[in-house]
C-alpha cells in the first residue's frame, strides 16, 4: 500500500509537468490549428533563465523561488510572442503543412542556438526553493514535489479563470470557434493569437523550472523527451481542449510511473504509446474532445 | 608531411565530460610526440570530430576522417555504444582503431583492427560483484540498467553473473532509457524489494540524478557502478545524496607511483589546473600505443600498423602496463573509488 501511494506521488508529481507543457500545445492548437513544435524548447529556455536567476537570487528561499519562476515565465511569454510574430504570423493563411514545418525549423534553431549560448553539457540547477522531505504514513514527499503540484493546480486555475471569465479569454474562445466571424464583430485576431502564444510559453517556462528543479540537470536539449510526451498527452486528453490537455498529462505521468515501477519496466514507452493508440481507437478526438467532421 | 590522425570523441551533448577530458589526454599526448621529434621523423597531426553524444554521428564522423583527412589511425570512443558505430567503418577501410575506454567486449570482436587500451566488462563486473560481496557485505541487491546502452546492459550481465555464482541474491533488475530524468518509479520499487545495496551500470549524467533521487525516497544503502561515472559532473549534479557511494574505474589522479604524478602535474600545466581522470589517462596511453606501434612498424600503412599493435608487449603508461592479448583487449588493474564527503577518494585497487 505504501508503494502504491509512493507511485502515485511520483506519478502525480511527473503527471502534473507534463500537462503544464500539454497546455501550450493545445491553446495554440485550439487556437490556430497547427503543432506548436517550438513550445518544447521555450521549455528548455525557462529552465535556462531559472538557471541564471539562481546566480541572482539566494537559493532555499521561496520569494527567490518564485522570483525566478516569474522570471521565466516573463521572458518565455516574449519569446513566445516573438517567435509567432516572426516565423508562424508571416505564414498566417498559408497550407497548415508550411506552418508545421516552420514550427519544426524554429525548434531546431532554439536547440542549436540554446548548444551556442549555454553550452552542450548538462549543467546542474540550483535549489531554488527551500528543498526538505517530509515522511508521511511510510511515504516519502520531497517539498518540490509539493512545490510542482502546487504551482500547477495554481496555474491551471489561473488559466481557467483567464480563459472562461475575462474577456481576452471569451476572445480567444471565439477565434478558436470561428476566426472569420470572430473578426467580423471586432475582434483583433493577431493581439488574441499573441496573447495565446504568451500564455501558452509562460506555462512552458513554468513546466521548465518545475522539472529542472526536480531532475536537477540542465541542457539545451532537455525539452526534446518532455515535449514529445507533453505531445502525446495532449492528443490523449484531446488536442484543443484544456482540461483535456491536464487530464492527459496526469494520465501520461501515472500510467508511466506505474509501468516504470513493475517488471515491465524495459517497454514503458511501449505501453504508454499504446494506450494512446487504445483510447484513439474508441475515442478518436481524444479523451474529452469533441468530435467534429470536416465539412468539404 | 605530418601523420595524420583521427580522433572522433562526444566534446558536446549527454556526454560531453566524456569526450572532453579524452580529448585533453589525446592532445597533451600528441603535443608532447612533437616536442620530443615526433614519429619516424615526421610530426603528428590530430584531426578531431565531435560525434555530440549522438546516435548514428560517430559513424559519419568516422568516414569523415578516413576518406577525408585520410588519417592513419582512429582513436575513440570513451562509450561503447559509439564506439561500435564507428568500429564497423574502420574494418573495413583496414585503418586501426584504438578505443581508450569503450569496455563492452563487443568492440574489439567487431574485426581485427579494432583494439582497445582498457580493461573489459566481463573483468569490471567481477570486481564490483566481488567488492560487493565482500567490501559492501551486500548479498541481497539490486541492478538498475539502461536499457538502449550496449555497455549498460553488458556491464549488468557480467556483474549478474559473479554475484549470482558467489551466492548472492538480486532482488529486483529495473531499466531505465538514455536521457531519462525520472527514476522515482523504479526507486521505489527498488525500495520496496529491500535490498543492501544498488548496483547502476549507467553513465555519470543519469547516475547522479538517480542516486539523488533515491536519498529523497528515503532509500539510503551504497550505490555502486562502473567506470561510466567517472566524470566531474557527477559530484556536481549528486552532490552531498554521492556519499557512501563507489564506482570502478581505470585511473585515479591521486596515486604517488612517480609515473603518474608526472602526468597529473604536466596534464594540470596545460590544461588550467584540471587534474586529469580516467579518460583523460586512457586517452593519453592510447596516443603513445599508436605511437609506439607506429615506431615499430616503421611505416603509416594500415596493415603492417595494425600488426604492430597486435604486438604490442609490456608497453608502459599511466594507466598501467599495456599488453595486447589475442582478442585486441588489454588487462589492466581496475581502481575503486569511494564518494566521501563530497569528494572522489582512492578507494583501493584489484589487481586482475
Amino acid at each position: 500500500m505504501t508503494e502504491f501511494l509512493q507511485q502515485l506521488l511520483n506519478g502525480i508529481s511527473l503527471g502534473a509537468i507534463f500537462a503544464l507543457i500539454a497546455l501550450g500545445y493545445t491553446m495554440v492548437y485550439g487556437v490556430l490549428r497547427f503543432i506548436n513544435f517550438a513550445h518544447s524548447d521555450v521549455f528548455m529556455v525557462g529552465a535556462f533563465v531559472g538557471y541564471y536567476m539562481g546566480r541572482l537570487v539566494p537559493e532555499h528561499t521561496f520569494w527567490g523561488g518564485f522570483a525566478a519562476l516569474g522570471a521565466a515565465m516573463a521572458v518565455c511569454a516574449v519569446l513566445g510572442v516573438v517567435i509567432e510574430r516572426l516565423a508562424y504570423r508571416p505564414l498566417r493563411g498559408a497550407a497548415t503543412l508550411n506552418v508545421l514545418i516552420t514550427a519544426i525549423g524554429v525548434s531546431l534553431l532554439l536547440q542549436n542556438l540554446g548548444q551556442f549560448f549555454f553550452g552542450a553539457t548538462p549543467r546542474p540547477f540550483p535549489e531554488l526553493f527551500p528543498a526538505t522531505t517530509f515522511v508521511c504514513g511510510g511515504v516519502y514527499v520531497s517539498s518540490n514535489q509539493l512545490v510542482v503540484i502546487g504551482v500547477t493546480l495554481g496555474l491551471l486555475f489561473a488559466l481557467r479563470f483567464i480563459v472562461m471569465r475575462t474577456k481576452i479569454g471569451t476572445a480567444m474562445r471565439a477565434v478558436s470557434l470561428n476566426p472569420q466571424a470572430a473578426s467580423l464583430v471586432g475582434i483583433n485576431n493577431d493581439i488574441v493569437i499573441s496573447f495565446t502564444f504568451a500564455l501558452g510559453s509562460a506555462l512552458a517556462a513554468a513546466g521548465g523550472i518545475l522539472y529542472a528543479l526536480n531532475y536537477p540537470s540542465i541542457d539545451p536539449l532537455m525539452g526534446v523527451l518532455p515535449g514529445l510526451k507533453a505531445f502525446v498527452a495532449a492528443v490523449l486528453g484531446g488536442i484543443g481542449n484544456i482540461p483535456g490537455a491536464a487530464l492527459g498529462g496526469m494520465l501520461l505521468g501515472i500510467v508511466e510511473t506505474f509501468v516504470n515501477g513493475s517488471e515491465w519496466s524495459t517497454y514503458k514507452d511501449a505501453i504508454a504509446f499504446a494506450l494512446l493508440i487504445l483510447v484513439l481507437l474508441f475515442r478518436p478526438a481524444g479523451l474529452l474532445g469533441r468530435f467534429t467532421k470536416e465539412k468539404v | 608531411m605530418p601523420i595524420v590522425v583521427g580522433e572522433y570523441a562526444s566534446l558536446t551533448g549527454k556526454e560531453a565530460g566524456f569526450g572532453q577530458t579524452s580529448h585533453h589526454g589525446v592532445v597533451l599526448a600528441l603535443e608532447e610526440i612533437n616536442a620530443a621529434g615526433g614519429v619516424l621523423g615526421r610530426p603528428l597531426e590530430l584531426a578531431y570530430e565531435d560525434n555530440q553524444t549522438k546516435l548514428g554521428e560517430s559513424a559519419t564522423v568516422a568516414k569523415k576522417l578516413i576518406a577525408r583527412n585520410k588519417v592513419v589511425a582512429l582513436i575513440g570512443e570513451v562509450s561503447s555504444g559509439r564506439s561500435l558505430e564507428a568500429a564497423p567503418i574502420a574494418q573495413l577501410a583496414h585503418i586501426p582503431m584504438i578505443a581508450p575506454a569503450a569496455t563492452n567486449p563487443k568492440v574489439t570482436q567487431t574485426g581485427n583492427y579494432i583494439f582497445r587500451v582498457c580493461f573489459i566488462d566481463p573483468f569490471q563486473g567481477t570486481v564490483m560483484a566481488k567488492f560487493a560481496r565482500d567490501d559492501l557485505k551486500a548479498t541481497k541487491v539490486a541492478i538498475l540498467s539502461s536499457v538502449s546502452n550496449a555497455y549498460s546492459l553488458g556491464l549488468a550481465k557480467f556483474f549478474k553473473e559473479t554475484f549470482v555464482a558467489a551466492g548472492g541474491d538480486i532482488a529486483t533488475e529495473k531499466n531505465f532509457a538514455e536521457g531519462d530524468k525520472d527514476f522515482r518509479a523504479q526507486l521505489t520499487a527498488v525500495k520496496a524489494a529491500g535490498v543492501e545495496a544498488v548496483f547502476v551500470p549507467g553513465y555519470y549524467t543519469e547516475s547522479a540524478l538517480i542516486v539523488r533521487q533515491a536519498r529523497e525516497l528515503g532509500l539510503t544503502v551504497p550505490f555502486f557502478g562502473g567506470d561510466g561515472w567517472e566524470d566531474e559532473q557527477l559530484l556536481k549534479i549528486g552532490g552531498e545524496a554521492l556519499n557512501g557511494c563507489y564506482y570502478s574505474t581505470h585511473f585515479s589522479a591521486e596515486n604517488t607511483d612517480p609515473v603518474v604524478a608526472q602526468f597529473v602535474a604536466k596534464y594540470r600545466t596545460r590544461w588550467n589546473g584540471e587534474t586529469p581522470g580516467a579518460f583523460s589517462a586512457l586517452g593519453y596511453d592510447a596516443v603513445y600505443v599508436l605511437a609506439d606501434a607506429l615506431r615499430r612498424a616503421g611505416t603509416t600503412d594500415g596493415a603492417r600498423l595494425r600488426d604492430a599493435l597486435a604486438a604490442t608487449k609490456a608497453f608502459p603508461g599511466v594507466t598501467g602496463v599495456t599488453t595486447i592479448d589475442p582478442d585486441r583487449n588489454a588487462s589492466k588493474a581496475a581502481t575503486i573509488i569511494a564518494l566521501r564527503d563530497g569528494k572522489a577518494k582512492f578507494y583501493k585497487t584489484v589487481a586482475p
